[in-house]
């Protein structure tokens, strides 16, 4: 059961990636890109990050996608005219080059996968031995939140402060100029 | 049994979406959903492998400041791409090419 799910989610995330890269429409792919995203967060909870997936749903669909439509939306009508190919063809024609580039990089990231399963690394096995691996019913949450706290708070510090100059910087940026 | 090379092979494959919607696309927003695809494989394999770490839940912390800089990415890249609209008149990276005025 639980592999068929995972089957399920991973071909999902898989096809509505394809479909939102080979689509001619522009705004359709951004809404396609919604079943690519959930699906990940799906995928995430197979590797029992409850956490994750929920961040994943709220910053990246709730937050960036929204963004991204805003973005395309409020932006000139030329804007969207410019993207409508010439040829009304629903999916567009691959690119020879970046498809065979693209090919050859997955087939060599298979093969490095598949020579790299035999000899899984030492601090898993070790921490196998310990049984040392998150179980289904630990409680990730406030461990998360106990390790943000004190482990990691210097990184912690330092991509709060990058968030608020990022923040600041794209205010800045998409001002309109000549208003002072 | 899952296993982490099934997670591996999935975000290998998500990656090489990504990787040929950058190469291929001619539009500035479908690269910037390439580079958010891309960095969602990173962010898997981040989790896949954070699940063997439970004294430090490095994975899945790191997954997390992952979707942080993902986010401030999208934000100012989504800025720069609208100027450069406003300045050129068009975002297909190929005809961008002067950086001063």
């Amino acid at each position: 059961m639980e592999e068929l799910l995972f089957y399920a989610f991973a071909a999902l995330a898989i096809s509505s990636a394809l479909l939102v890269v080979s689509l001619k429409n522009t705004a359709r792919a951004l809404f396609l890109f919604f079943v690519t995203l959930f699906a990940m967060a799906g995928l995430f909870l197979f590797a029992l990050a409850d956490f994750v997936a929920i961040t994943q749903i709220l910053v990246y669909v709730g937050g960036v996608l929204i963004l991204m439509i805003f973005a395309f939306m409020l932006s000139n009508k030329e804007l969207l005219k410019d993207l409508q190919s010439t040829s009304s063809r629903f999916i567009a024609m691959p690119n020879i080059q970046s498809l065979l580039l693209s090919i050859a990089f997955l087939a060599l990231m298979t093969y490095g996968i598949i020579a790299w399963q035999q000899q899984t690394p030492e601090w898993i096995m070790q921490n196998i031995k310990m049984n040392q691996v998150i179980q289904p019913t630990d409680n990730n949450i406030s461990q998360l939140g106990v390790k943000f706290m004190t482990y990691y708070i210097l990184p912690f510090e330092v991509i709060s402060i990058f968030l608020l100059m990022a923040l600041i910087g794209a205010s800045q940026l998409s001002r309109k100029e000549g208003d002072e | 049994m899952i296993t982490l090379t099934h997670f591996l092979v999935v975000s290998a494959c998500i990656f090489c979406i990504g990787l040929y919607a950058i190469l291929a696309k001619r539009n500035a927003i479908m690269i910037l959903v390439g580079i958010e695809l891309m960095i969602n494989a990173a962010i898997l394999n981040f989790v896949a492998f954070g699940k063997y770490d439970k004294l430090h839940y490095g994975g899945q912390i790191f997954a997390l400041f992952a979707i942080v800089l993902a986010a401030a990415a999208v934000a100012v890249g989504l800025a720069i791409i609208l100027n450069v609209y406003r300045h050129y008149k068009t975002i297909n990276p190929d005809h961008i090419t002067d950086l001063r005025d």
